[in-house]
């Protein structure tokens, strides 16, 4: 596309303008964080020194560390368990022909109308009689099934010739294999957007880690967030906001490093 | 004679066995977390519970008669659908700006594309948080602009004609992240074809926007729409760390509701009535949008 130097200019001076008002709030909890009391309460936007006084009394604070740990391993898990049990679904949805195919498929997609909020009170009382409170596999096994994902590979699996299919098989390869060997090799770019999409919103995830942990043994960072947030709060912002950064940089990472690779895998998905 | 057939029949069915096999994790998944339990919701919706949650006495649409003719549930409904007209509409209008504008093709682009979707990677806690500081009526951002302009000062998260609207600033810029990148894609899966052949019969740059940009990506702007609609309906976390549904009770949202009558009040059954409400209220989004969408949008 071609465009003169005035455009240019134009377009240039609203890039910046409007992300520089995106990207604001993100900076300015990055500059309280290095503040102390007075300078905060002085309405100072730079730091006078860049001390990390701040960050230090966060991890002596709160069991930061821990709460880390615990969203590292949540996440973990439930992106692996995610990448699994989809990537099956869709393997079978591709390349097996079975009897009520289309019904199934109907039930995938009839769990995207169910929202999450109106099931939690009876999966709350499930999580209890499993006696699965505090756990990791409470915190992550309800979320290893994934509509979204299955059609996202899915998707992604219906580029691959079926006659690759009916060849392996004539030359002998197990289903398994073909799925192991072909399709999940070819499938590497579904497979990472699925992977950091998952990593992405269980990190972020709020409302479930707050009603099934009840002591600091799982608890995830964002639960940590809000009890950092209730006890500090009159008093030092700079110590919350050193809170607040320490959580997002792990996700901050992730997209800028797979925003390209997000933002196109989860188009495709979309659509199609 | 029979052992040839039964063979054939076992071989055929080999491909409905292994898909068995293969759809299993996710069919006993979906049947234990989201099947039974939205059955499970229905059900108790129609009961009176106990401290546990076992129902207790059937009282049939009681639960709904009540939720129906109480101020209270009025008001979260009243709250929750405002709170969608606020943030819906302007979120999608700035993420298609901002990715129009980074759809350009310039030095530099990648930075600003990372600018605009770095909300996305920014968690609800965390940004209700750096918002909570913001609003803060003494030493929060907005308050002193206001004092720097000479304008008087507001109780942002304070006052329950400013509360919801706070809310919903906030909220605005925590779903910018996610409907630019969605966007984006869309604009970018656009054939270049297009703008060329037109290009040549002069066509300038509202009139492309007009006929070629925005019919071209109508698929994507209706799933985002949904999308966005369905999320806002589902709003929690902001609401507990920034208002905890006050000041008198101005931003109840409906999920807020229903964890505060299931997990505060220990009114399961009530709790479950609203929660079948907010499963219809999605359930007639999703509809409409695809009754909608059938006609309006233009497929590839």
């Amino acid at each position: 596309m071609k465009m003169g130097l005035p455009q240019k200019i134009w377009i240039y001076f609203l890039l910046i303008v409007t992300s520089a008002f995106v990207f604001f709030p993100v900076l300015y909890a990055f500059m309280i964080s290095f503040m102390t009391g007075p300078e905060i309460i002085q309405g100072k936007f730079f730091p006078e020194s860049l001390s990390f006084e701040n960050y230090s009394k966060v991890f002596s604070r709160l069991p930061l560390l821990n709460y880390l740990l615990n969203s590292f391993i949540v996440s973990v898990s439930v992106m692996l368990g995610q990448l699994v049990v989809c990537s099956l679904a869709a393997y079978a949805f591709v390349f097996l022909k079975f009897k009520g195919r289309d019904f199934i498929f109907f039930l995938f997609i009839s769990t995207m109308m169910i929202p999450w909020e109106a099931t939690m009170i009876p999966n709350v009382f499930t999580i209890r009689k499993l006696d699965w409170f505090n756990t990791y596999q409470g915190l992550t096994l309800p979320f290893f099934a994934l509509a979204f994902g299955t059609f996202l590979l899915r998707q992604h699996f219906l580029t691959i010739p079926k006659e690759l299919h009916e060849a392996s098989q004539i030359a002998g390869l197990s289903r398994f294999r073909f799925f192991w060997r072909v399709v999940l090799p070819v499938s590497k770019t579904s497979l990472v957007t699925l992977g950091a999409y998952g990593f992405l919103t269980t990190w972020n995830m709020y409302l479930w880690p707050l009603l099934i942990t009840t002591n600091k043994s799982v608890r995830t960072v964002q639960i940590g967030l809000k009890q950092l947030q209730s006890q500090e709060i009159a008093t030092e912002w700079g110590v919350v906001m050193a809170g607040v950064i320490v959580v997002i940089i792990p996700t901050l990472l992730l997209l800028f490093i797979g925003q390209k690779q997000l933002q196109k895998g989860l188009s495709q998905g979309a659509l199609k | 004679m029979t052992r040839p057939s039964t063979m054939t029949m076992w071989r055929k069915t080999v491909d409905g066995r292994t898909a068995a096999l293969y759809l299993l994790p996710s069919i006993i998944l979906f049947s234990v977390f989201v099947f039974y339990p939205m059955f499970r919701t229905i059900y108790l919706s129609f009961f009176l519970t106990d401290q546990t949650g076992n129902a207790a006495i059937m009282v049939g649409f009681e639960n709904f008669v009540y939720l129906l003719g109480s101020s209270e549930f009025q008001n979260s409904m009243k709250a929750t659908g405002l709170f969608v007209l606020y943030t819906v509409p302007i979120t999608i209008v700035l993420a298609l700006f901002f990715a129009l504008l980074a759809n350009e093709k310039l030095k530099g682009i990648g930075f600003f594309r990372t600018m605009y979707s770095s909300t996305m990677g920014i968690s609800v806690a965390a940004s209700s948080v750096i918002w909570l500081f913001m609003f803060n009526p003494s030493i929060g951002m907005f308050n002193r602009l206001l004092g720097v302009l000479s304008l008087p000062q507001i109780q942002w998260l304070l006052d329950p004609e400013w509360a919801l609207l706070s809310v919903s600033i906030s909220t605005i810029w925590m779903n910018i992240g996610f409907s630019f990148l969605i966007l984006l894609g869309g604009l970018q899966n656009i054939d270049e074809h297009l703008y060329e052949s037109s290009r040549i019969d002069g066509a300038g740059y509202f009139y492309r926007l007009r006929r070629i940009t925005l019919p071209m990506l109508s698929p994507t702007l209706f799933f985002i729409i949904t999308i966005s609609l369905i999320n806002a309906f589902q709003t929690f976390g902001q609401i507990d760390i920034l208002t905890k549904g006050g000041p008198s009770q101005s931003t109840n949202l409906i999920v807020y509701s229903i964890y505060r009558e299931a997990f505060i009040n220990y009114q399961f059954g009530t709790a479950s009535a609203q929660a079948v409400i907010l499963f219809l209220i999605i359930l007639i989004v999703t509809i409409l949008q695809f009754k909608l969408g059938e006609r309006k949008v233009h497929y590839q």
